[in-house]
């Protein structure tokens, strides 16, 4: 009986390295490969050989630096389709490329239609649009600042989140686990909880010895509700027999709590932090923009004061980054504490 | 004292089993819900003995209180009144000795075949000393290859084996079965009901079997307890003295499957 074959493999969803995801066979000639390189030279030849639409002040910077990123993108893109046309052992590379070759080709001709909009047409008007090369510029040099921001800002996130998402957790696991708890917590999370955190903010810079800690506590309240209110339904929601079997099993309150509320309440856990993470996010750039000294919502509230536009889109693409990169890292602790749940959404 | 037990179930033992199963005596019990609507009486008078290292199957209608009388035996819930004890001493809370399988194994999904089996000595505190326990109660179902698996990996068969093994682990001296094979397919169930009976057979234990299967409860219980509608009273008392292995085709268990469903009000249709 046991030689049933019921074993069901873990990763069978992704299709192996050099396989076409979309036909699942052996990789032919790339020819979106082919087609995207082309694209990136069009985009550095529009670049170069395209006179930029000067008005008003000095011409854009570092126009001809990105037309020639272009071409070596393009030139790249060009090595590898020449390369994964032959198998071996570059197959590897230009397989772990190929999947996203539609979107390099749209990324160029998106980049191009913006060049032209901005740089060569000058139709979106030039304060508040800056062409792409103009993002280069800012890159090169402020990133001295925008580091020390994108940094202060996951300082300053990171410790919020720790302490909500902790002390989130403890209390949901308490209001769920102990009635005098809940008699307690509960009304006082129904109450205070939905209060949007941000509107905390004036209350909290003068209650607060610094604007630092004030951001701490709003960000961990930000995390807090939502943590909460799901650690409580996740462990409120563990089925009973789990409880029984456990019990007869000799278990003591405390294995009952540890070893099987919590693991059982742990996928509506991770929803939660999820939710506030968003939340945090959200309280954090309030918080930069009203009184923190530094972080990106500083620096775009700073950009904007001096009409440095370009700034601000430079500040908002290493925001995307960030928070991406935050999301991530959520998911993949997630899928390593949760790897025993079958059918889980891949970030 | 304990590891012996298990290597003499392991290597298996011979025809009867050792006795040192758990003797179990309900004196008077009887038992209400508390509903808003006010109490459900689901037991009523129930005196039951179950002798050390017996199978005793419990039987009745859907619904008529056997699962509670099993959950008040167990110690997961306190009798309204009358009195219950394990070899004498009365049972006031769930004890490793008493272990409960139920109808769904109730494994838990987020640990592995093995980890779920070591549930009990992990509870208890001696997971360390005596892990090599796990081991030989995974042989003893024969699941030793699926020990890293997850549960939704399973069949059903397969879940409620680990469930037994999980159980046996602990060496317990009385089995609580609530229809651990009640959602298993019907071939499955035969096969199980073997085993658990070859089980019975090298641990030794005691065993209270609730079923709605007469047939199971024939072919597996020394005794079979039939049981009326809620409230639940005895009705009837079956004794099987067949040996073991039985012959599932045997005259005398298809005598006994006719009165006891005499006893359940469905002669009209032997």
């Amino acid at each position: 009986m046991s030689a049933i074959p019921l074993l069901a493999l873990r990763g069978t969803r992704a299709p192996g390295r050099g396989l076409d995801p979309a036909t699942g066979r052996a990789p032919t000639f790339w020819w979106r490969g082919l087609a995207a390189a082309l694209a990136w030279f069009g985009l550095g030849a529009l670049t170069r050989l395209w006179p930029n639409r000067v008005i008003g002040f000095s011409d854009w910077a570092d126009t001809d630096e990105f037309g020639a990123a272009a071409y070596v993108v393009g030139a790249a893109l060009l090595a590898l389709t020449a390369l994964g046309a032959r198998a071996g052992r570059h197959a590897r590379l230009s397989g772990a490329v190929r999947p996203a070759g539609a979107w390099l080709l749209a990324l160029a001709l998106l980049l191009a239609a913006w060049e032209a909009a901005t740089a060569k047409l000058a139709w979106l008007p030039t304060p508040f649009f800056a062409p792409p090369q103009n993002l280069i510029e800012i890159y090169t040099q402020d990133w001295r600042r925008l580091a020390d921001s994108a940094w202060n800002s996951v300082r300053l996130l990171t410790t919020g989140l720790a302490f909500g998402a902790a002390i989130g957790f403890v209390t949901g696991v308490a209001i769920g686990w102990s009635r005098v708890a809940g008699y307690w917590i509960h009304p006082l999370l129904r109450f205070l909880g939905p209060v949007p955190a941000s509107a905390l903010l004036p209350l909290a810079f003068f209650a607060f010895p610094s604007s630092h800690a004030a951001a701490v506590f709003v960000i961990a309240l930000a995390t807090f509700f939502p943590v909460t209110v799901l650690s409580w339904s996740g462990v409120a929601g563990v089925n009973r027999q789990y409880y029984d079997v456990a019990r007869t099993l000799g278990a003591s309150e405390w294995f009952l709590v540890w070893r099987v509320a919590i693991p059982a309440a742990l996928p509506q856990v991770f929803v939660g932090l999820f939710m506030g993470l968003g939340a945090a996010f959200s309280v954090l750039v309030t918080a930069e923009m009203m009184g923190v000294k530094s972080g990106l919502g500083w620096y775009l509230t700073w950009a904007q004061g001096w009409a440095a536009y370009a700034n601000m889109y430079a500040a908002l693409l290493v925001m995307a980054v960030v928070c991406s990169s935050i999301v991530t890292l959520l998911f993949v602790l997630r899928d390593h504490l949760l790897s025993w749940q079958k059918g889980t959404v891949k970030w | 004292m304990v590891n012996a037990v298990l290597e003499r179930a392991v290597i298996g033992g011979t025809g009867a089993p050792p006795t040192r199963g758990a003797r179990i005596d309900v004196q008077g019990v009887s038992h209400r819900f508390e509903l808003p609507g006010g109490p459900l009486p689901v037991l009523a008078d129930i005196d039951l003995r179950l002798e050390a290292g017996e199978i005793v199957a419990l039987l009745g209608p859907s619904g008529c209180g056997k699962s509670t009388l099993l959950r008040l035996v167990a110690g997961l819930e306190a009798a309204s009144q009358g009195r219950l004890t394990q070899d004498g001493a009365p049972i006031t809370r769930p004890d490793p000795s008493r272990i409960v399988v139920f109808q769904d194994p109730t494994l838990f999904p987020w640990r592995t075949v093995r980890a779920n089996v070591a549930l009990g000595l992990q509870a208890r505190g001696v997971l360390k000393s005596q892990g090599a326990r796990v081991d030989a109660a995974l042989a003893l179902v024969g699941l030793t290859e699926f020990a890293a698996a997850h549960p939704h990996q399973l069949s059903g068969g397969m879940a409620q084996r680990v469930a037994l093994a999980r159980a046996l682990v602990n060496d317990p001296s009385l089995l609580v079965l609530d229809e651990p094979l009640g959602k298993l397919d019907s071939l499955t169930r035969l096969t199980m009901q073997s085993e658990l009976v070859g089980l019975w057979q090298r641990a030794g234990f005691s065993a209270l079997l609730v079923t709605h299967d007469v047939e199971e409860a024939l072919f597996m219980a020394q005794r079979v307890i039939v049981l009326s509608d809620r409230p639940a009273r005895i009705v009837a008392e079956l004794v099987n003295d067949l040996p073991y292995p039985r012959h599932r085709g045997h005259p005398r268990l298809a005598e006994l499957r006719h009165a006891a469903l005499r006893q359940l009000g469905l002669d009209a249709t032997w």
